[in-house]
């Protein structure tokens, strides 16, 4: 019995960290958490009661290409705030390894931008593990459901980082639209150059 | 005379020092690039703002130089924007890149990340290592060290 309570333990486990090892795909319910804000206040998911879904964009201070998409995210949740989809976003980087994205330095830069939406330090890391996100920015789109907030699409804000094109594909506006006019996303992956996360050193 | 003779000399060393050329390279164009079966081909992705990949270029150039006897060819790829081609060669003239140095030339990131590897996130650095003759092509996500990165060509070369 000891054994058999023992094996099953192995196997939980060792399911446990495939799940955390690749990351969501979409269709997968994502964790909640309690992050820290920059106003110093943790931040859950579920404290948005009224909220159908999320946008749940892991970004950070240094990234060149999180900085070309800061605007970007600014208006994500100008747009979709109101309608039910707001912006959360996550620095997933250790600020050892990247003192540009150091909690203070955090709060400096959500103040001076003026975010309307949460900008929360992944201190473990382990939220970011869990979502699999490998760079800065990439998105989580996630839909509210009685079974738990679901993976509706994974990737890029768009497909134009340099913002030069006019007819830009919107990745997460199509995908948020679509989820509010009760449709699925017709794209739910996709990729683009971004940063690396900066991990903590291993002990 | 002497003069010009100098000159000449100054303009040999400004000319061989470096390469320090930067041509944009297509996906097909890169894939043509690596397909001889005979050379190992180890092929970085990196951007001129990326830290981490600035840290390792050296060390992609040490692997050059320490086996420039051996069939093998370092390509270094800028995934910076195409239209910073003019800051992308002034890179590789500044720090005297001797490796082939080219930018990407892409209809859309996601489409060179794809064909390079279905894995890559599309987080930078990025190597590619290629070896035809023993059917060997592999990504790596992450940073190397010179120890690392030699590793990596020894045990696929």
């Amino acid at each position: 019995m000891k054994k058999l309570v023992l094996l099953m333990l192995i196997a939980v486990s060792s399911m446990a960290f495939k799940l955390a090892d690749g990351g969501y795909k979409v269709g997968d319910t994502a964790a909640d958490f309690k992050l820290k804000n920059v106003n110093g206040k943790t931040v859950s998911l579920a404290d948005y009661k009224a909220a159908k879904g999320y946008i749940v964009v892991f970004t950070c201070n240094h990234c060149p290409y999180a900085k070309a998409y800061e605007s970007r995210i600014m208006d994500l949740d100008k747009k979709y705030s109101a309608k039910g989809y707001p912006v959360i976003a996550i620095s997933p980087n250790d600020p050892v390894a990247e003192p540009a994205d150091s909690f203070e330095k955090m709060q400096e830069l959500a103040s001076k931008k003026g975010y309307t939406f949460p900008y929360l330090i992944d201190e473990t890391q382990d939220i970011t593990r869990a979502y699999g996100a490998k760079a800065t920015p990439h998105v989580y789109v996630l839909q509210k459901t009685a079974a738990g907030n679901v993976v509706k699409y994974i990737g890029a804000i768009d497909d134009d980082t340099e913002n030069t094109k006019a007819d830009k594909v919107k990745y997460v506006e199509g995908a948020v639209n679509a989820l509010l006019s009760g449709k699925q996303p017709q794209v739910t992956a996709t990729k683009a150059i971004g940063c690396s996360i900066k991990w903590k050193k291993s002990a | 005379m002497k003069k010009i003779f100098l000159s000449l000399i100054f303009l040999a060393i400004l000319t061989t020092g470096a390469s320090a050329q930067v041509k944009m390279l297509s996906l097909p164009q890169l894939q043509k690039r690596i397909s001889n079966p005979d050379t190992v081909y180890v092929v970085n992705f990196w951007a001129t703002w990326c830290k981490p990949c600035i840290e390792e270029l050296p060390y992609f150039e040490k692997l050059q130089a320490t086996y420039k006897s051996q069939p093998l060819k370092v390509l270094l790829i800028s995934m910076d924007f195409e239209s910073k081609l003019p800051a992308v060669k002034t890179f590789a003239r500044t720090h005297k890149l001797a490796s082939e140095v080219y930018l990407a030339q892409r209809k859309s990131d996601q489409e060179l990340i794809d064909a390079i590897n279905k894995d890559w996130s599309g987080a930078l650095p990025g190597t590619l290592i290629v070896n035809g003759k023993k059917g060997i092509r592999k990504f790596q996500e992450q940073e190397f060290t010179y120890d690392e990165l030699n590793k990596l060509y020894q045990t696929n070369k």
